[in-house]
């Protein structure tokens, strides 16, 4: 695992990668993607009975909101499945990246900067935001550098490119609205493509089969949570987690949620696309539930203090990239770790 | 008009750097003759104002440019000339040569055009006193729409004294028009008309 010196022109020759990833849509993720297409083709099904029914129970406006996170997921497995078929992960990799570009502008233009902190963002979005996806698509060999790069040498950047610009008025608040951006919508998301290049797994049998299924795996149960932790909290919610924040949030919702993600999770696993027995599967569930949902209310949080609704309403009206991936940030680096630690011998193990 | 690929290619530039939303707010695209009147904080608010026209209005608009700027080199040049751009002489000021004159002179009876009535960039944070040309413009002609246009975040993307843009989302909002009311004074109608653009701000 020494490839220290790997180029940038070697990600897309290197036969070692090449062969691994030759076929990132096999056997197990098609099953994966045959049971999330099924499921759609319900949840869509079922969002056209519900807006049918002439005086339903049911408020409209939640159906409105159901039907577009359904269009969302359809339009989330579609780019996913396309990028898949192309047999090299760069194309994962920079389709992340995009997210994160337009998350990163989303975030930044929601908390007030100064004029002093131009070029500082300058570097942020065309600097370290592009560094940080050239080292995912490097591979395990440039894990080191990828885990630091921002928490380390970026953070130490923006304090001391802010103060040679010269403003010092709110200067700490400043690097910390800046870091937290990098760090939650670059940093953090990054690790959900970096699934795809985990390599030296302790089962053998899993060696054989594309990772693709795993990074499937992870973004399928961290929205599916979203959505029970959601729909627990409107049918038996009572004791509401922090009003101010958000309202809907319930304890019942995020336990019955977490403990459904859980069940789903471990049948997930027997599509064969995750190293994990149905347990394994169980607890990875548990945790990506309960980073999800601690995301969401983060980024609530930082909604709220800035008074809107959704990330995009300062723009369209709509939801924007942010509002659908703020789980999918807190939730990556967790499931990265844990499954680099417990199921590769990368880490020396 | 001959087949012109810069502007298109320069709209969609805009859009993509500057992330632009377009907002119309008790107002809709037009061809009939109008005048946008806008904030000023960014060099590209021009550009990003013509680029949220829908194509069929963009062809009919001419942005009001700075021709001491504007009239510089061979690029500047070409590019006004792609955004469809009018260069009025900021300098040699006579009376039958006015900024106002001038500009009525190429709108003609067919163009709408984009104007900035603080005259130069401000801070981002208040607008700046409005210029009178605003004022004899309506004067001049009463039959134009003279539609107020708010620019948000420009200030943010590209500051005044920067040269390189940072990508965040920048709104376009264009109000309801407005005209001059019979006999009122010039300075209620710019007071007015400043209005009409902040308030912009806060729908």
């Amino acid at each position: 695992m020494d490839l220290l010196h790997v180029s940038l022109s070697t990600i897309l020759t290197a036969p070692l990668l090449a062969q691994q990833t030759a076929f990132l849509l096999d056997g197990a993720t098609g099953i994966l993607l045959g049971v999330v297409i099924s499921c759609l083709l319900i949840a869509t099904g079922a969002g056209q009975i519900l807006r049918r029914q002439p005086d339903s129970s049911v408020n409209p406006a939640i159906v409105q909101a159901f039907i577009r996170r359904v269009r969302a997921w359809w339009l989330m497995t579609a780019i996913l499945a396309v990028t898949f078929t192309i047999p090299s992960p760069v194309a994962t990799v920079i389709l992340f990246f995009l997210i994160s570009f337009w998350a990163l502008r989303e975030f930044i233009t929601l908390t007030p900067t100064r004029l002093g902190d131009h070029r500082t963002l300058f570097w942020v979005f065309f600097i370290l935001t592009p560094a940080q996806y050239v080292l995912v698509a490097m591979g395990q060999s440039q894990y080191e550098l990828f885990s630091i790069l921002i928490p380390v040498y970026g953070f130490l950047f923006i304090a001391a490119r802010i103060a040679v610009a010269g403003d010092y008025k709110r200067f700490l608040e400043r690097i910390a609205k800046i870091q937290a951006g990098l760090y939650i919508c670059v940093y953090s998301l990054s690790y959900a493509p970096a699934l795809l290049y985990l390599t030296d797994w302790t089962d053998p049998e899993y060696s054989t089969k594309s990772t693709a299924g795993l990074l499937f795996y992870f973004l399928l149960v961290a929205q599916l949570s979203d959505l029970l932790h959601f729909v627990c909290s409107r049918l038996l919610g009572k004791n509401v987690i922090a009003p101010n924040i958000n309202a809907s949030r319930t304890w019942e919702g995020f336990f019955a949620g977490t403990g459904v993600t859980a069940v789903v999770g471990a049948m997930l696993s027997l599509t064969g696309a995750t190293p994990f027995n149905p347990w394994q599967s169980a607890v990875m569930s548990i945790v990506i539930a309960v980073m999800g949902a601690a995301g969401s209310m983060a980024m609530s949080a930082i909604k709220r203090d800035r008074g809107v609704q959704d990330y995009g309403t300062l723009v369209e009206g709509h939801a924007g990239v942010l509002d659908r991936i703020d789980a999918i940030c807190f939730a990556a680096p967790v499931f990265f770790h844990l499954t680099r630690y417990y199921f590769t011998t990368a880490s020396g193990g | 008009m001959k087949f012109n690929f810069t502007g298109p290619f320069l709209a969609g530039l805009a859009k993509v750097v500057a992330g632009s939303s377009v907002r119309w707010v008790d107002c809709h695209p037009d061809t009939c003759q109008r005048i946008y009147f806008a904030n000023h904080t960014s060099h590209i608010d021009a550009v990003i104002i013509w680029a949220s026209l829908p194509k069929h209005c963009r062809e009919l608009t001419k942005p009001v440019a700075a021709k001491d700027y504007w009239d510089r080199g061979w690029f500047r040049r070409y590019l006004a000339r792609s955004l469809n751009a009018m260069l009025i002489d900021r300098e040699n000021i006579k009376v039958h040569r006015s900024p106002v004159e001038s500009m009525l002179k190429e709108i003609g009876d067919k163009y709408s055009a984009i104007i900035f009535p603080e005259g130069s960039r401000n801070d981002g944070t208040n607008l700046r006193e409005f210029k009178s040309g605003l004022f004899y413009l309506a004067k001049k002609r009463p039959d134009l729409e003279l539609v107020p246009v708010y620019v948000d975040n420009m200030t943010r993307i590209l500051p005044k004294g920067e040269y390189l843009p940072v990508p965040l989302l920048s709104r376009v909002i264009f109000g309801p028009p407005i005209w001059l009311e019979n006999g009122e004074p010039k300075t209620e109608f710019l007071v007015r008309a400043r209005e009409a653009v902040s308030r912009l701000r806060d729908v």
